[in-house]
């Protein structure tokens, strides 16, 4: 294996991060709204009430509109592991390619199949048949989120495989090890809880701008119920499920975390930084300060990150250069280790051609004693293995901040309309609406500490993103990435203003 | 279970999944036939619209079944997955595009204030039934004509080609294949038509253009089964695995599988079959003679190509980087767990035909598409 040229892989990231990124602007929304949906048909079928049909009809048209993009954006994250990461998709394919198969034949199949009763069934299909559809569906796209998500969780956290030096590739061990994981699972609700927040913003926002124009004013008002309630639980739940989250990068991933805290020198009763300018001069190792400005809530990193206010949380600098008294290996010896695998695995190929036995045992023998250093192989220098720290320090940062924001404005416009009139206070209205966009920014940003925030790793400690992208062209992917940002934009545009003429419509002006 | 048949097995039982899924692909691909004939079906606007929803219902799952295939063939294959769609990455790339702009269209092609208009909606269909059909046909065509490409010590994919799988497009037999399946999938979708949509003139219309596509399919299906019966095939010693060109060896392979060849021909004569009862007898009946017959006939092309020692991924220019399901499957520990759960196509093929069923035991009619109480494209 050999590194490719970093502008070639530059290029192959930027398309996966935009491609990604776009995806998943649709991709909450048809999570949470899905759910939303079949929670109103659910009280349609069972009060009879014909409003709460046309209430169930509106959401369920916004909802197609935002499903189309998300299917469209989909198609190519299925096929670009192989398209531009063909090294990394031989490397591990024999456990990545399970979790999307699977996904196929249980998810997508679900969703698809019964998303054209839900939408063209009203009449077809008796009235127990149709919301059983509506749920299947919400179902579906809940269980694709669960096999992506498994396949992300295993390249932030490799388990269940061993590595076979004939074919020069990571082989399934264990399937249950995989879908279990514990980053895995975290993942998964986590993420899918960040959907239902933007499901419930989406509706109490888009339900404020239906009351601040007068319009559909029960509708809006039942929908409000319905978004705010909802959005309660399920940010409550986000935050529960981050907290998780936050647990096991630090246990599996203590760079991601030194990195998302900019946390450089370690410490016992580590503290969270609430808010914090990084120091723009700051370098691994050095004595400058870390911050700017900021302000620090004590243990709580400690009690994050080890459920214990007394444990010490590595910094970068002990990652880096290894600290010996808290027995934390640098990145420097794990490099050699790695070089060590590499060596033997190339030993092992030269022995293999020579049809030598022994020497294959030996070349073996040494190779799996090093494969978990197996991707420091291909790393130059210690500090390779820091991610890049400003973006992930404020991603992680605004994520949080906006995620504590949700909690206290599901709290107060659950309140207003449950026991006030929420229809007087136009402020909150506002709020509300301007809140939208805020759901959006906090879930990018959770991907972006995610995924940036494990760099330089596609996968964690075996294969550095250097060498997992195809041999191509770099202008090729140049290319591609341009057609790629145009052709969503393009549709991204169309999305939004197809959307708000649907939603300036309103729940009584038709479909 | 599972567990207990060998590695050559499991990859035998997952290679007749891939063709069958192949199969599935290529018949649910009307809808691509579809969108290439919305013009040609239809005098004014409400037939489109009908034509437009008629095929609205079903589109998603064409897509979904090209998901699955891509995601089948990384779990049981994946070197094929790393090899063809990281080596031909403009031709896949071409595939994907078409598709991407197919997902929005149905939804988008009649709202308010979308932005790019409904013609350019119209056009992407369109884009997506001819250019999308034609691509994957020459994709599918290279499995019998090879790439050029090398697999180094690693088994990572070098491209020998700048055009990264956009000269598999000069190749005029690869052609072939391609013509076969726009002609093909545009009959499919006459019948399901026929079937689908209560409305004499489309119906009128979908015989009379079913006629004329069958006069185009057939010589370039003849002509693309002769070359391929004919041509020298690749094949590989299952001792040593090396690669060799064997004279005729899809020939061979249907005469040592006769199973695959009576497949082949039940599935052509089905096709015929629902084309003469369709134009000459005007049934409506035929879109599941005419869907069972594509995929018999799919499958039986890529049991012929994958199975019986034949390579289905030859490389023209280092004969033994060629992919064989023996070289580029999965382990036996992950072929066996996707086994298990391939025991969920039954069940899902069960529930898409049982929604399949309970929305067209109402046909698409007139009044349907004009009232404004329903949702539709």
């Amino acid at each position: 294996m050999e590194s490719m040229s970093s502008e070639l892989v530059d290029w192959s990231r930027a398309q996966f991060a935009l491609t990604a990124l776009y995806h998943f602007l649709f991709v909450p929304l048809t999570l949470g709204l899905s759910f939303i949906v079949a929670i109103m048909e659910t009280i349609y079928v069972k009060t009879g009430d014909e409003r709460w049909k046309k209430i169930t009809k509106f959401w369920m048209t916004l909802f197609a509109i935002n499903f189309a993009l998300g299917v469209a954006t989909g198609l190519i994250m299925e096929f670009e592991f192989g398209t531009n990461w063909s090294n990394y998709s031989w490397f591990v394919g024999d456990i990545f390619g399970a979790p999307l198969a699977i996904e196929g034949i249980l998810a997508f199949f679900m969703e698809s199949t019964f998303f054209a009763v839900m939408f063209f069934g009203w009449n077809k299909v008796g009235k127990g048949f149709h919301l059983l559809s509506t749920w299947l569906v919400a179902v579906g796209s809940n269980l694709s989120a669960l096999w992506i998500l498994v396949a992300n969780g295993w390249m932030q956290y490799p388990v269940g495989m061993a590595f076979n030096p004939d074919t020069v590739r990571n082989e399934m061990a264990n399937f249950f090890d995989v879908i279990l994981s514990p980053v895995a699972i975290s993942k998964f609700l986590h993420t899918i809880g960040s959907g239902y927040v933007i499901g419930a913003l989406f509706v109490i926002g888009v339900s404020a701008w239906m009351i601040l124009k007068g319009r559909d004013l029960i509708e809006a008002k039942r929908s409000m119920v319905v978004g705010a309630s909802f959005g309660l639980i399920v940010s409550i739940f986000l935050a529960v499920s981050g907290d998780e989250s936050a647990y096991e990068v630090a246990q599996q991933q203590p760079v991601k975390l030194a990195a998302m805290e900019g946390l450089y020198k370690g410490e016992e009763r580590a503290g969270i930084i609430a808010w914090g300018v990084l120091n723009p001069e700051k370098e691994i190792g050095d004595d400058r300060p870390e911050f700017l400005g900021d302000f620090e809530i004590p243990y709580a990193l400690s009690f994050l990150g080890y459920h214990d206010i007394d444990a010490f949380v590595p910094g970068l600098d002990d990652l880096v250069y290894g600290n010996e008294k808290q027995g934390i290996e640098g990145a420097a010896s794990k490099i050699e280790k790695g070089k060590v695998a590499v060596a033997a695995l190339k030993a092992y190929k030269e022995a293999k051609a020579e049809k030598n036995e022994a020497a294959m045992a030996a070349a073996n023998e040494k190779l799996q004693a090093n494969m978990p250093y197996f991707g420091y192989g291909y790393l130059e220098k210690p500090t390779d293995v820091v991610p890049p720290i400003a973006i992930t320090f404020y991603s992680f940062h605004v994520m949080v901040g906006l995620g504590m924001w949700f909690i206290a404005l599901f709290l107060v416009v659950l309140y207003l309309t449950m026991a006030n009139d929420i229809t007087r206070f136009r402020k909150v209205l506002w709020v509300s609406l301007l809140s939208i966009p805020l759901g959006y920014v906090a879930a990018e940003a959770g991907w972006i500490v995610a995924e940036v925030g494990r760099q330089p790793w596609a996968i964690q400690d075996l294969m550095p993103v250097g060498v997992a992208a195809t041999h191509i062209d770099a202008g090729n992917v140049q290319l591609s990435f341009w057609l790629f940002a145009a052709l969503f934009t393009m549709l991204l545009i169309a999305e939004i203003k197809i959307m708000t003429r649907q939603i300036a419509l309103g729940i009584n002006g038709g479909h | 279970m599972f567990e207990a048949l060998s590695l050559h097995h499991l990859q035998i039982y997952w290679w007749i999944i891939i063709a069958l899924l192949g199969g599935l692909f290529v018949f649910i691909m009307f809808v691509q036939g579809g969108q290439t004939l919305l013009n040609q079906l239809s005098d004014n606007e409400t037939e489109k619209t009908m034509l437009v929803n008629s095929l609205g219902r079903k589109w998603e799952l064409g897509f979904t079944t090209l998901v699955l295939f891509g995601g089948a063939l990384f779990a049981a294959f994946p070197k094929f997955y790393a090899t063809s769609f990281g080596g031909a990455y403009w031709l896949w790339l071409g595939i994907l595009f078409s598709f991407i702009v197919q997902a929005v269209s149905y939804e988008y092609r009649t709202k308010a204030n979308n932005f790019l208009g409904t013609k350019t909606y119209e056009i992407f269909l369109w884009i997506n039934g001819v250019v999308g059909t034609l691509l994957l046909g020459i994709a599918i065509s290279t499995f019998f004509s090879g790439a050029a490409f090398h697999l180094d010590d690693n088994n990572f994919v070098h491209w020998e080609t700048a055009t990264r799988g956009l000269e598999a497009l000069l190749q005029p037999l690869n052609w072939l294949l391609a013509l076969a399946m726009l002609f093909l999938v545009r009959i499919i979708a006459g019948m399901y038509f026929l079937n689908n949509v209560d409305h004499e003139p489309i119906r009128a219309k979908a015989r009379g253009m079913i006629k004329r596509n069958i006069v185009w399919f057939l010589p370039f299906f003849l002509g693309f089964v002769g070359w391929v019966l004919m041509k020298d095939g690749y094949a590989y010693d299952p001792e040593t695995l090396k690669v060799a060109l064997v004279p005729m060896k899809h020939l061979f392979n249907m005469l040592e599988m006769p199973i695959v060849a009576i497949l082949f021909l039940i599935g052509v004569v089905m096709v015929l079959v629902a084309v003469f009862n369709s134009v000459f007898r005007e049934k409506n009946c035929c879109i599941f003679t005419v869907g069972i017959g594509t995929v018999l006939t799919v499958m039986a092309l890529l049991l012929n190509v994958g199975l019986n020692g034949t390579i289905y991924y030859p490389s023209v220019t280092d004969l033994q980087s060629s992919l064989s399901i023996e070289n580029s499957a999965g382990s036996h520990y992950t072929l066996t767990a996707m086994s298990y759960a391939s025991l969920m196509v039954p069940f899902v093929l069960a529930y898409i035909a049982y929604v399949w069923y309970a929305m067209d035991r109402v046909k698409i009619t007139e009044e349907e598409i004009t009232s404004s109480g329903e949702h539709h494209y």
